[in-house]
């Protein structure tokens, strides 16, 4: 038929080169030694001025990573990784710790102008509010760059900084926290991270505080042949609330990067995290190549009563996405959520989910994932709802829906449920539709033209999730996911 | 207004229109009356330029312009309508949604300039509230859920909103129960005008009671195998179809 025909035609003339923060910036910069040993790992160590025992914490994870073998159970097939072969530490040379933006190379603040990244703190003009304002801890390749509003924030009682940083300012609240959500042990992306991370967020919030605005970082890998490892790690004390955003971006390669993060966030009695991602590494030519590899850990603990950990995600980039934000649902009562929009277009590889694990009493989690498959990509949902045998009252309702456009791409969904409680309720709901030709013919004949009409029907298939992120950003994913199926359709 | 000039049309390698013709003057009513399987479905899709159509011959010309040359959606901005016989869902778009978005794409096609919110929501709710559609049916998403009385009113809605020229309306009848048929039709009938012209397409002469039309045409076969006045109708209700269909026997 000649509507399918012309489907294939133009899906297999999609450029996934439409990726608009596929530059490059010039600076001069400083790296580890290339590939990977404990020498590696004390210069990194040494770099950041760490104390003895973060610099120990990261040579065990070295040894135990040399004992593990890379995970091979997801949907994803790529070629060998060469550990040896990859840059564990790049930082600009000029002033890799600058103490205000003015002492930020001027190229790189031109980089973050560049991807719309607010770095300069708005003066508040007299008499006018800033409608909404967001402190930004701004990540390039193995340093943070810049972090705003860091001296406002203190003042609300909130720690807001760079992770090397905090490990040198408040050593005890990082040796409390680090890596009890993920153990060093806990996989082999995860174990490898521990060894080598360079920078990510350190956020606390102590106890009642609503943190007064937005946070977030933007990660940007610029360099070549450099992995970037970030590591996060977010505190929520009794009865506090905050709202966390990282997004990400990176140049266009003819090779692939790793980017290898964990993610840590603890939830303490009644009190709330909010965490979003927009992520849109490079995702490779229509080819296949180059492209971010994203083989993120990213868990949340619900370690006290009636807390709440709320994950939303909008997956648009990277060649492969390996990724599951989970929830340890520890405290009575407590809540996980799992809002996720996952778009794979040319040959994009994601095989991602979450994992619910419900411990304690009446807990609840909820998740909603929305897979979108275009071009020659496979889009994979694996998930988790598991209810141990104290997790009396445990409930859980899953809605996985794909959607398909063209005929070369696949959905799959995977769910794992384990229950160890009668008690527990776990439903399970899941669709996979096409965008049909009729559909299309009927906004066409309203008036649309494919590209509207694509866009609006995927805009309805995605809105549950995107309700979900805050407002600014909401709009934000939603031009990014009209982009990254652009030319998708016929 | 409408010119059809022997249309051949086939699908899969069936031939389903064998040389129509037909004519629709400004300001008409145009009725189109058959069997299941008569094609007609099919011309009112190859109008509004549906794809997996193949046009082997003739034309369809509106105002002088060639529709075969155009996509869907240039076709709607140059006004054409289809009523849909099953309207289509759209999971998670608000009616509203939809109905500013086709607006705005068909005024901007045409180079004006696009609605205001509260413009739009003005003539929105003057036209939903002579179709007595509720404020909240707009919120919900389209067709999704709807009855079938609904879907079709909404169809009618969006008639009223786009201000088309040249309306289709595909067995707009069918699953309507008798009062949904009266608001449906009461709907029509109010735009009409002499600027616009209808093609109504119905098995039943039932629709014609409440949508006079001043032409009906018998299709068969993929072809116009008689035209006349209204009361043509009447004498196919109470004959049927039975004639045309020996005549092709024989």
């Amino acid at each position: 038929m000649p509507a399918v025909q012309e489907t294939i035609d133009q899906v297999r003339s999609i450029d996934v080169d439409q990726y608009k923060y596929g530059f490059e910036t010039e600076v001069e910069m400083e790296k580890a030694p290339k590939g990977l040993s404990e020498d590696v790992i004390r210069f990194i160590s040494a770099k950041k001025g760490e104390p003895e025992w973060m610099l120990q914490w990261r040579l065990d994870a070295y040894k135990r990573w040399l004992t593990m073998t890379e995970p091979a159970w997801a949907r994803v097939s790529y070629d060998k990784i060469d550990y040896n072969d990859i840059y564990y530490y790049a930082a600009p040379k000029k002033n890799p710790a600058p103490k205000s933006l003015d002492e930020v190379d001027p190229e790189i603040l031109k980089t973050y102008e560049k991807l719309g990244i607010p770095l300069r703190e708005q003066e508040i003009l007299a008499g006018v509010e800033p409608q909404s304002r967001v402190a930004v801890d701004a990540v390039f390749d193995s340093v943070s760059v810049a972090t705003t509003f860091k001296e406002e924030l203190k003042k609300a009682g909130v720690i807001f900084m760079p992770i090397s940083e905090a490990v040198r300012e408040y050593p005890d609240l990082v040796r409390q926290y680090l890596g009890t959500v993920v153990p060093v042990t806990d996989n082999f992306f995860a174990t490898l991270n521990s060894a080598v991370f360079t920078d990510g967020s350190f956020v606390y919030i102590p106890p009642g505080v609503r943190c007064p605005m937005e946070l977030s970082t933007y990660f940007r890998i610029n360099e070549k042949n450099t992995g970037q490892f970030e590591r996060t790690l977010i505190i929520a004390d009794k009865g506090s609330y905050v709202s966390y955003l990282e997004g990400c971006t990176a140049p266009r390669r003819d090779e692939n990067q790793l980017h290898a993060a964990v993610v840590e966030l603890i939830a303490l009695d009644d009190a709330e995290i909010k965490y979003s991602t927009v992520q849109n590494w490079y995702p490779g030519d229509s080819q296949g190549r180059g492209g971010i590899y994203n083989f993120v850990t990213k868990r949340g603990d619900c370690r006290g009563r009636n807390s709440v950990i709320t994950w939303t995600q909008v997956e648009t980039g990277s060649a492969i996405t390996w990724k599951y934000p989970s929830c340890i649902l520890r405290g009575d009562n407590s809540r996980g959520e799992f809002y996720s929009i996952a778009v794979s277009n040319g040959m994009q590889q994601v095989d991602s989910g979450t994992k619910m694990i419900h411990l304690g009493k009446n807990t609840t989690s909820r998740i909603i994932s929305k897979g979108i498959a275009a071009g020659r990509s496979e889009n994979t949902y694996r998930g988790l709802v598991s209810a141990h045998r104290k997790a009396t009252g445990a409930r859980n309702f899953t809605n996985c829906d794909s959607l398909l456009i063209g005929n070369e791409c696949g959905a799959h969904t995977v769910p794992y449920i384990e229950s160890k409680n009668a008690s527990a309720v776990f439903e399970h709901e899941a669709t996979t539709s096409k965008i049909s030709e009729d559909q299309m013919f009927y906004c066409q004949q309203r008036g649309l033209s494919e590209e509207e009409a694509v866009a609006l029907i995927v805009n309805g298939f995605v809105k549950d999730v995107l309700q979900q992120l805050p407002m600014e950003f909401a709009v934000e994913a939603q031009k990014l996911i009209s982009i990254s199926l652009e030319g998708s359709v016929g | 207004m409408l010119e059809i000039k022997n249309l051949v049309v086939q699908i899969e390698d069936k031939r389903i229109l064998n040389g129509l013709n037909l004519t629709v003057n400004k300001g008409e009513v145009a009725a189109i009356m058959g069997p299941n399987g008569s094609g007609k479905s099919t011309l009112s899709y190859v109008i509004a330029g549906k794809e997996d159509y193949e046009v082997l011959d003739g034309e369809i010309l509106l105002n002088g312009e060639n529709l075969l040359e155009m996509e869907p959606d240039q076709r709607a901005a140059a006004g054409v309508f289809l009523a849909f016989q099953y309207p289509l869902e759209i999971p998670g778009v608000a009616s509203m949604t939809f109905l500013k978005a086709t607006l705005n794409a068909q005024r901007k096609a045409r180079g004006e300039e696009e609605l205001t919110t509260p413009d739009f929501i003005k003539r929105v709710n003057a036209a939903a509230q002579q179709l007595e559609i509720p404020k909240d049916m707009l919120k919900r998403a389209l067709n999704v859920g709807f009855s079938g009385g609904e879907k079709k009113r909404m169809e009618i809605l969006q008639m009223a909103l786009l201000q088309p020229s040249f309306c289709i309306l595909d067995e707009t009848d069918s699953g309507l129960d008798i009062d949904a048929l009266r608001i449906v039709s009461e709907g029509v009938n109010a735009l009409r005008s002499p600027d616009r012209a209808f093609l109504v397409i119905t098995h039943y002469q039932r629709l014609l009671n409440h949508i006079v039309p001043d032409t009906v045409h018998v299709m068969h076969s993929g072809r116009i195998v008689r035209s006349g006045g209204k009361e043509l109708a009447l004498e196919l209700e109470a004959n049927g179809y039975a004639d045309y269909r020996d005549s092709e026997a024989a």
